[in-house]
């Protein structure tokens, strides 16, 4: 089976394509906020940079800003949590993952109460170097018992996801892309449910198999090898945790290469997801890991960055070709 | 429904210091079960917890989860077996689970989770209770419900970056039902404070609390100073307790202060006899 794939729920390609929606989480929250009176926000000092500044100024009671102070942060929303509340936190995914891990574990996690954590600028999405790039927060929240872990691809999947995990009574970690976020899923057929994969495009020849924004270049990768005759299979795996390892090990069992593409370290992340459900099932088929090394990132224009670590649909494309070659 | 104490402010003394007394019998009786334990600051708090328990908390002890209830969290995890105590004392869990107090399967575990009735955070990683109680002191608002959170917190925990960042933030809130409650016994896992923490007092009145500083082993100052911050006036308030690691116990008190104590086998009866005796 070698004809080029079929977009299944990209609906029209076209119609969506070049749009964007400003602040999608925050505005999925203030709809949130308008139907849950249990629904508040917090954040620490990143309310401007993290997108929940249109709850906070549709909720002015509703909202704490506790300063820079991410241990706080969790803390006080555990105990908002403890009180019936339903807290969303936002803070960067550096300080919510290394700086109030402990807090994550024992007084969210631990406790299972219910606790949503936005975590912005993950991985390559700022040019602030090692400091504020979360590219290992998926592996750290991953092994947190109990702990939800999203990352989702567009303004479509952030807007759904947030609605979702305000349903779901337990605490999440959740990566956050902000300000102008691009459609790329129709909102009309795409549906987010927390630890389900989205099989966005069919193939035969190779599996991509992505999560966070990569999910898109993968998409762009196999648009773009399926013109000369490639079948390039998609699936997005928004969540982390729980894994969908029967949609993995289903799409690689129709496939003979698999290409894992994230905005993350290639450690501990989706590829590893990948390979421990492929291995566990018996399954063996050469792997790609696409996504970032075993080091601390420089300083620069986040293109530049991104082009010089391969987070691009190029990369992508060169592995398929290289695996399908 | 059976409300624990409306608070008033002729507490019984007298009443409350026997309290105290039984808490430490329950204690003693623990912790020569398993032959070792946080006993000196069990006994060092038993005053504090018998004023709660049994005067300033309101609360069901047949509905641990009251939601009307005011919340007790002891920050210092490794202090359960005070707390089995009270809670036992009180009728939250019955008298005779207290035997089963560290061993294994047993709820009344040697560090606090929250999956004890009358439990209200895991405590024991120093530093989660104060951000927590904040959280539910916000909560608690929202709601309109005017019940109070008191946090247990110690002297040593204060060298945790957390406590200072719950610190500052209460006063920002203005939460006056949100009362701090320092235990100041002196010790930390290893020895006696390494990190002089002096003023402490200071410390927090300049970190905006409505701040008393007391003899933490004494009923009436507890009792006093738990009256003191019910004023509805915009600011937390805290409370210092200096107490005494063992007090109850003149053994324990002299013995030299150790986190973690152990005792030998022959000497449980001995101490059990001091505690009967008029020092406390």
């Amino acid at each position: 089976m070698s004809e080029p794939g079929r977009t299944l729920a990209m609906g029209e390609a076209e119609r969506v394509a070049g749009h964007s929606v400003d602040a999608p989480f925050g505005r999925a929250l203030v709809e949130l906020g308008h139907a849950r009176p249990d629904i508040v926000g917090l954040t620490a000092d990143l309310g401007k940079y993290t997108d929940i500044h249109p709850f906070r100024d549709a909720f002015p009671e509703r909202f704490f800003n506790v300063g820079m102070a991410e241990q706080n942060l969790v803390a006080v929303s555990a105990g908002l949590a403890r009180a019936g509340k339903t807290p969303f936190c936002t803070t960067y995914g550096v300080f919510a993952t290394r700086r109030a891990y402990d807090y994550i574990a024992i007084a969210c996690a631990h406790s299972r109460v219910n606790v949503k954590i936005i975590a912005g600028l993950p991985g390559l999405t700022t040019g602030y170097g090692g400091t504020h790039q979360a590219i290992e927060d998926l592996a750290l929240m991953r092994m947190v018992p109990g702990l939800v872990v999203i990352d989702p691809c567009d303004a479509t999947d952030i807007m759904q996801a947030t609605h979702a995990i305000a349903a779901y009574d337990g605490p999440v970690y959740m990566r956050l892309l902000r300000a102008s976020v691009p459609v790329i899923l129709d909102a009309a057929q795409y549906r987010f449910a927390i630890g389900e994969a989205r099989r966005l495009r069919q193939g035969g020849d190779v599996a991509l198999i992505g999560t966070g924004f990569m999910t898109g270049r993968a998409l762009q990768a196999a648009e773009a090898v399926g013109r000369d005759g490639i079948a390039a299979a998609v699936l997005h795996v928004p969540t982390l945790k729980p894994f969908d390892a029967d949609a993995v090990a289903e799409l690689a069992s129709q496939v003979r290469c698999v290409i894992t593409v994230e905005n993350h370290v290639v450690t501990g992340g989706l590829a590893s997801l990948v390979a421990e459900t492929l291995f566990e099932r018996g399954m063996t088929r050469p792997l790609v890991r696409i996504g970032l090394p075993d080091r601390f990132i420089e300083c620069g224009s986040v293109g530049f960055l991104q082009e010089k670590y391969g987070l691009t649909a190029e990369r992508i494309e060169q592995a398929i070709r290289a695996a399908c070659g | 429904m059976a409300v624990r104490n409306t608070p008033v402010d002729d507490a019984p003394i007298g009443f409350l210091r026997d309290k105290a007394k039984q808490l430490r019998r329950h204690m003693l009786a623990m912790a020569s079960r398993l032959g070792q334990g946080y006993i000196g600051q069990g006994l060092g708090i038993a005053d504090l917890l018998a004023a709660l328990y049994f005067h300033e908390l309101r609360y069901d002890p047949a509905d641990p989860a009251w939601p009307e209830r005011d919340r007790f969290l002891l920050s210092t995890g490794h202090y359960s077996l005070a707390l089995w105590a009270a809670l036992a004392e009180a009728g939250v869990l019955p008298i005779e689970e207290l035997a089963t107090y560290g061993a294994d399967a047993s709820r009344l575990d040697m560090s606090t989770l929250d999956t004890t009735p009358g439990v209200e955070v895991i405590g024991g990683s120093l530093g989660h209770g104060l951000g927590q109680g904040i959280g539910m002191a916000l909560g608690l608002r929202l709601d309109g419900r005017p019940a109070r959170v008191f946090v247990e917190l110690s002297d040593g925990e204060m060298q945790e970056g957390a406590t200072w960042e719950a610190a500052m933030a209460a006063p920002h809130f203005r939460l006056d039902r949100l009362v701090a409650l320092i235990d100041c016994n002196g010790i930390q896992a290893d020895g006696a404070i390494v990190l002089d923490l002096e003023p402490v007092a200071e410390k927090w009145r300049a970190f905006g609390w409505e701040t008393a500083e007391i003899d933490g082993n004494r009923m009436d100052e507890i009792v006093n100073a738990l009256h003191g911050a019910r004023s509805a006036n915009g600011r937390p308030k805290a409370i210092v307790l200096r107490t005494l690691p063992g007090k109850g116990v003149p053994t324990l008190e002299r013995r030299e202060k150790a986190h973690f104590v152990r005792v030998e086998a022959d000497e449980w009866g001995a101490l059990a006899a001091e505690l009967e005796g008029d020092h406390v």
